[in-house]
């Protein structure tokens, strides 16, 4: 599977990463180069094989549902870019 | 006393021989004289260190100490740490302060009362094998500082083979401990998933990301393994189990284990000079009494690309919570919410983590998933099942670490590819959820030559039992780089 720079510039919206032009083209080579490792793959006999998701068979391990965290606040927003009065700020999204 | 193991130094601090500030000191000292070399520490917690140092040399006193308490040890800057810059070497948390402290440090620094030296530098994100995707810039490995040191965890291996901290701490996803443990000269071992709590490490890849330690050697390694062990209620994929014991089979003998090569390790692609070193050292271990077999893992070699499915399929999704919003790089001048999400993770994020979020995202896009994703995770199964089928007729896999030794600074920086295949031994045992490690087999040309030792599920114990006992009777675990000894 080979990448165009249409689909890197595709892959790069869905990623929510802002490129420059002059990364486009090298990104695209290399992730063609990528892709035709990952290729190698199709070639592999699966039929009727589980596929695997994690290493251990274990199931998801339950909690009472009680609070355990202290409120943390002030601690988390400190370290925050853009705080006011105790909220994230962001551009506006709403006209 | 940089030369000296932790048991010996755990000795001499209990002897009053020196304290822990003294020993602290000296390596502070050390650091301050050769890491403008190495680069091997992002950030040096000299104050706090000695602060702690200060403790643990109270705790000794007062008779409430740990074999470890009062000796230094390094974190590679993926764990989080309360109040002290967790960069991930990335320009993203450049500014991150975390506001608490990883399962492993509190394990470490809080309870056994070991000495924080510093922060190590590493791959950015843990992505790379050659420590050169560092926004820190690359460190450089002790044995020849015109090579890189292996990846991620570059910085760990380097600050400990140069003997700038006794032990590090480090992470292996694809082989992030055991590739720059060989490229040092060090002993390293990746426990089971699970075996050791993820809480408060940044994560890469989810299933396969598991922490670990490199040591000067097997006993070294096993001392810090065992304390940062166990089961830990903050991480929802921690194993409910008790931890072994991994000293007192140190000494035990190996006489008729059973140890598999598998045939596909040995194939064409390990360079000569190191696969005479590792036939050396299998003729050791069956000096010592093992018994050896040929094996096959014949899926292994579809481990890479397997692996370059689901790594970054998991890393776009982990990573998608880098949004500037809440901490870490946010980018200036925009006007809409998306255009701060995309301005900010593009300027924060490096060409390999970029690279790995793309490929992520598009294994998993409408169309792919089944051919790229699915596939993926079926093949996964099957190099499981190979370790399965060896595991019923062997006790422990072995094979070369890497392909080679430690190559050139830039050599392999333009292509991608070539990077990924440096990971073509250690990547399997990841997919596979198993431990493994790797060790110093001798030399070639004057560096390094790893030994990777990979057994079934929780036999840590028995790993670092083979490790030590091929240490009794072989002393490359004791060089250093002649630079810095």
């Amino acid at each position: 599977m080979s990448l165009s720079p249409e689909n890197i510039k595709q892959v790069a919206h869905l990623a929510r990463l802002e490129l420059s032009a002059d990364q486009v083209g090298p990104y695209a080579e290399q992730l063609s180069n990528i892709m035709q490792l990952v290729d190698q793959l199709s070639g592999a006999r699966t039929e009727g094989v589980t596929p695997m998701a994690h290493p251990l068979a274990m199931h998801q391990r339950l909690r009472p549902d009680a609070v355990t965290e202290p409120n943390r606040r002030e601690a988390f927003q400190a370290i925050a870019p853009e705080v006011d009065e105790g909220v994230y700020l962001v551009p506006k999204v709403i006209e | 006393m940089h030369n000296l193991s932790i048991a010996e130094l755990s000795a001499g601090l209990r002897e009053k021989k020196f304290s822990s500030r003294e020993l602290t000191e000296h390596y502070l000292k050390r650091i301050k004289a050769h890491d403008g070399e190495l680069n091997s520490f992002i950030t040096v917690t000299e104050e706090r260190a000695l602060k702690h140092a200060e403790a643990a040399d109270a705790r000794i006193a007062r008779d409430d100490a740990t074999l470890l308490t009062g000796i230094p040890l390094a974190q590679k800057d993926i764990f989080c740490t309360l109040g002290v810059r967790t960069s991930c070497a990335s320009k993203m948390l450049d500014s991150f302060i975390s506001p608490y402290d990883a399962t492993i440090v509190q394990k470490l620094h809080v309870d056994a009362g070991m000495v924080m030296l510093g922060k190590c530098n590493m791959d950015e994100f843990a992505m790379g094998s050659s420590n050169e995707t560092s926004f820190y810039g690359p460190v450089k490995n002790p044995w020849d500082t015109t090579r890189v040191p292996g990846g991620s965890s570059g910085g760990s291996v380097a600050a400990v083979a140069a003997g700038l901290a006794p032990v590090a701490t480090a992470t292996d996803t694809g082989g992030s401990i055991r590739q720059p443990a060989a490229l040092c000269g060090l002993t390293g071992i990746k426990p089971t998933y699970g075996r050791v709590s993820r809480f408060g490490m940044i994560a890469f890849a989810s299933s396969l990301d598991q922490a670990g330690v490199v040591a000067r050697s097997a006993e070294d390694a096993a001392h810090v393994l065992q304390a940062m062990s166990g089961f830990d209620p903050l991480d929802s994929t921690s194993v409910e189990r008790p931890v072994d014991d991994l000293l007192s089979g140190l000494n035990h003998s190996i006489k008729g284990l059973k140890i598999g090569l598998p045939k596909e390790y040995f194939a064409e692609g390990l360079a000569p000079s190191s696969r005479v070193k590792i036939e050396a050292a299998i003729k050791t271990l069956e000096g010592l009494g093992a018994i050896i077999s040929e094996i096959s893992l014949p899926n292994s070699p579809l481990s890479v690309p397997t692996y370059y499915v689901v790594a970054p399929a998991e890393a776009s999704s982990n990573l998608a919570r880098f949004d500037g919003v809440r901490y870490g790089h946010r980018a200036e001048g925009v006007k809409t919410l998306e255009q701060l999400y995309k301005k900010s993770r593009g300027e924060g994020f490096g060409a390999e983590v970029q690279r790995r979020i793309m490929i992520g995202t598009y294994v998993l896009s409408h169309g792919y998933y089944d051919a790229y994703y699915l596939q993926a995770q079926k093949v996964r199964k099957l190099i499981y099942e190979d370790f399965g089928r060896a595991f019923e007729s062997v006790d422990l896999v072995l094979g070369p670490t890497a392909t080679d030794v430690a190559f050139p600074l830039g050599s392999k920086t333009d292509d991608p590819v070539a990077m990924y295949l440096n990971d073509i031994y250690t990547i399997a045992a990841n997919l596979a959820g198993i431990p493994a490690m790797s060790l110093n087999c001798g030399f070639a040309d004057g560096l390094p030559v790893g030994l990777q030792l990979m057994g079934n599920f929780f036999s840590e114990a028995k790993l670092l039992n083979v490790a030590h006992q091929f240490q009794q009777v072989t002393d490359f675990h004791k060089q250093m780089p002649k630079a810095f000894s």
